[in-house]
């Protein structure tokens, strides 16, 4: 079995599980947000009842993100509705707006807050819960409804997916990060070539990442589609989740024998630079193709985009530059927000760098990565052409549905904005 | 479920996501209040580009700018439909503006997998591409029985692939009845 059959096979009580089976599975952590949260909670009342009790309060995760820094009053009333029902259920793990423990973007907070151990299941209402995937657990999207019954019964059925494996053989390049490899990925296989299946990801070049790094890889395996993406845990992983949490946990390795729906090798060593062009994320081009695009805007955030290593690899470019076009900084989570005035390049915090090169720093949260209300920051209005470390650019995902998204590592989004052109990192990297 | 489905058909392209279905600013109003609900009905599907909408003519609106109900039943689309977020306001908009199945070539798994856990809309795969085949405004039916859907404005009849698995949980009207009729929870 690999990785991800034996993980569902675990929980579900079974020896073995063969893809396509449709088996009922124990959840180890379920978490919601503020867009999906108070549908979820109206959805377990009315199942279960007015006073009902969740499965268990440990395993509960509620981290609101979405529509934080906003005067939309239907968007703060859903943070109430968390709040009441946090306050309700007597919740340990709500991150409530205004407080110090207010975390940002759940996924990453998931990690920061060692929910993300190694063997476990974990389902969250956001289709980007894969994230999570790179601790070598199994974690995806539910709706609503399916969120609900979670929360009643700890249970969920599950179709058993076929893997297909992505190995990145050889040595990084400074030029490249995993943001390049997987939309190389996505291009190559779709926007629908993972439909129904896991994303597994293995090669010295994906254990040669850090934890942030991997969940850039495992973010977007949805946008080919995916259920779920994972990476075998090895000494990296089990280092970052002994720092958060001292909860035990089992790791799990797929057999050698296990079998795989397709197989793809990529040489790390020979890729280039990759954008998606809009209006999909599977619109792949080199950035050398796209190159001398004029931009209106670049934007670094959000889960997959918005993590201490993605500001860093910013800065190394932004560092004594200027901005040509107006440039956002969204730190995905609060603690990302504190390293920023911490973390130092060349003797200057990274906050001091971006903000000496011009660009404009907003509040830990999703922002402007799915549009949302009107006074959202970072979000497009008009017919802006933007380039930015974001996961999506279908029609409309950043706010207008006349603007342009271009997606790209945080490499390629500092060179573009230091030039107001799409612009190949490999230009300006020292 | 019901055995048959008809109405005026509603057809759109490839790769619809769950943007285009329902914009996330949108996302803020209450599923439950009825005053706010009937919102996800007026802006159901209003994210698809212009020049897209209700093909093969574009400009056609799914529903009306003032009202809350769409006058089509079908919607028909092209391969990965529902792609993007897991928002299940996705086909609980498509529902609230009176949409009772989609026939897509393929669709993005937690979509689909909404659309029949919550009992919104009953998701028929096509056999064949019906977005060249099917014009925005035919009008159609579909057989849930017999998998198959007929085109009355042409004559035409095209074979869906059978609901399988999850016919159980769309018969049993959401995955909460189901999973009581299991006994996997209390009645």
């Amino acid at each position: 079995m690999t990785i991800t059959e034996k993980i569902i096979a675990n929980h579900a009580g079974r020896e073995r599980v063969t893809p396509g089976d449709n088996v009922w599975i124990d959840v180890d952590v379920l978490m919601t947000h503020d867009v999906c949260g108070p549908p979820t909670i109206q959805i377990f009342k009315r199942e279960f009842g007015e006073t009902a009790q969740v499965w268990d309060k440990n395993k509960l995760v509620i981290m609101p993100d979405h529509y934080i820094f906003t005067t939309n009053h239907h968007a703060n009333r859903n943070v109430d509705i968390l709040r009441d029902f946090a306050a309700e259920q007597t919740l340990p793990h709500f991150y409530d707006v205004g407080t110090d423990r207010y975390k940002g973007v759940c996924h990453i907070g998931l990690a920061e807050e060692g929910f993300n151990r190694p063997g476990i299941t974990l389902f969250g209402t956001d289709s980007h819960t894969c994230t999570s995937g790179a601790f070598g657990l199994f974690s995806t999207g539910v709706g609503n409804t399916d969120a609900a019954l979670i929360m009643g019964t700890g249970k969920i059925w599950v179709k058993v997916p076929e893997t297909m494996r992505f190995v990145f053989e050889g040595a990084l390049p400074p030029y490249l990060m995993a943001k390049d490899l997987i939309l190389a990925i996505i291009g190559d296989i779709g926007c629908d070539g993972g439909t129904y299946r896991t994303m597994e990801f293995d090669g010295e070049a994906v254990y040669d990442l850090d934890m942030q790094e991997r969940m850039t890889l495992c973010n977007m395996a949805i946008e080919g589609g995916a259920k779920n993406g994972i990476i075998a845990p090895d000494e990296v992983t089990f280092e970052y989740v002994r720092q958060r949490t001292s909860e035990a946990f089992e790791p799990v390795y797929g057999d050698a024998d296990a079998r795989f729906h397709s197989e793809r090798v990529y040489d790390v060593s020979t890729m280039e630079p990759i954008v998606a062009k809009p209006h999909s994320p599977d619109n792949k081009a080199t950035v050398s193709e796209v190159a001398g695009t004029k931009l209106d805007r670049a934007y670094v955030g959000s889960c997959t985009g918005g993590k201490l290593e993605d500001f860093q690899a910013a800065a190394r470019i932004l560092r004594g530059q200027e901005v040509a076009v107006e440039t956002y900084i969204v730190p995905a989570t609060t603690e990302i927000a504190r390293q920023l005035h911490e973390v130092t390049l060349g003797g200057d915090t990274l906050y001091d760098i971006f903000i000496n090169a011009g660009c404009q720093i907003g509040k830990s949260s999703c922002a402007a990565c799915l549009g949302g209300p009107p006074d959202t920051f970072g979000r497009t209005h008009n017919t802006e052409v933007v380039i930015s470390t974001t996961n999506r650019n279908f029609p409309g995902r950043m706010g207008s549905k006349q603007a342009s998204v271009y997606l790209a590592s945080p490499l390629t989004v500092a060179a573009s904005a230091c030039t107001g052109v799409i612009t190949d990192p490999r230009e300006v990297l020292v | 479920m019901k055995e048959i489905i008809r109405g005026l058909a509603y057809v759109v392209g490839n790769n619809i996501d769950t943007d285009q279905i329902i914009p996330a600013e949108h996302l803020v109003y209450s599923l439950t209040k009825p005053d706010e609900r009937r919102l996800y009905g007026r802006f159901a599907l209003c994210g698809v580009p212009v020049a897209e909408q209700g093909l093969p003519y574009g400009e056609r609106p799914f529903t009306q700018p003032d009202a809350y109900k769409s006058e089509y039943t079908i919607v028909i689309g092209g391969t990965n439909f529902g792609c993007g977020s897991s928002r299940e306001h996705a086909p609980f908009a498509l529902q609230e503006a009176g949409c009772e199945a989609v026939v897509a070539e393929s669709y993005a798994r937690i979509f689909y997998r909404n659309s029949v856990d919550g009992g919104f809309v009953v998701p028929f795969e096509s056999r064949t591409r019906l977005v060249d085949k099917i014009r925005t405004g035919d009008d159609v039916e579909i057989d849930t029985k017999l998998a198959q859907l007929t085109n009355h404005t042409t004559g035409e009849v095209f074979l869906l692939n059978p609901l399988g698995d999850v016919a159980d949980i769309l018969k049993a009207g959401n995955v909460f009845e189901y999973a009581r009729q299991a006994g996997l929870m209390p009645s």
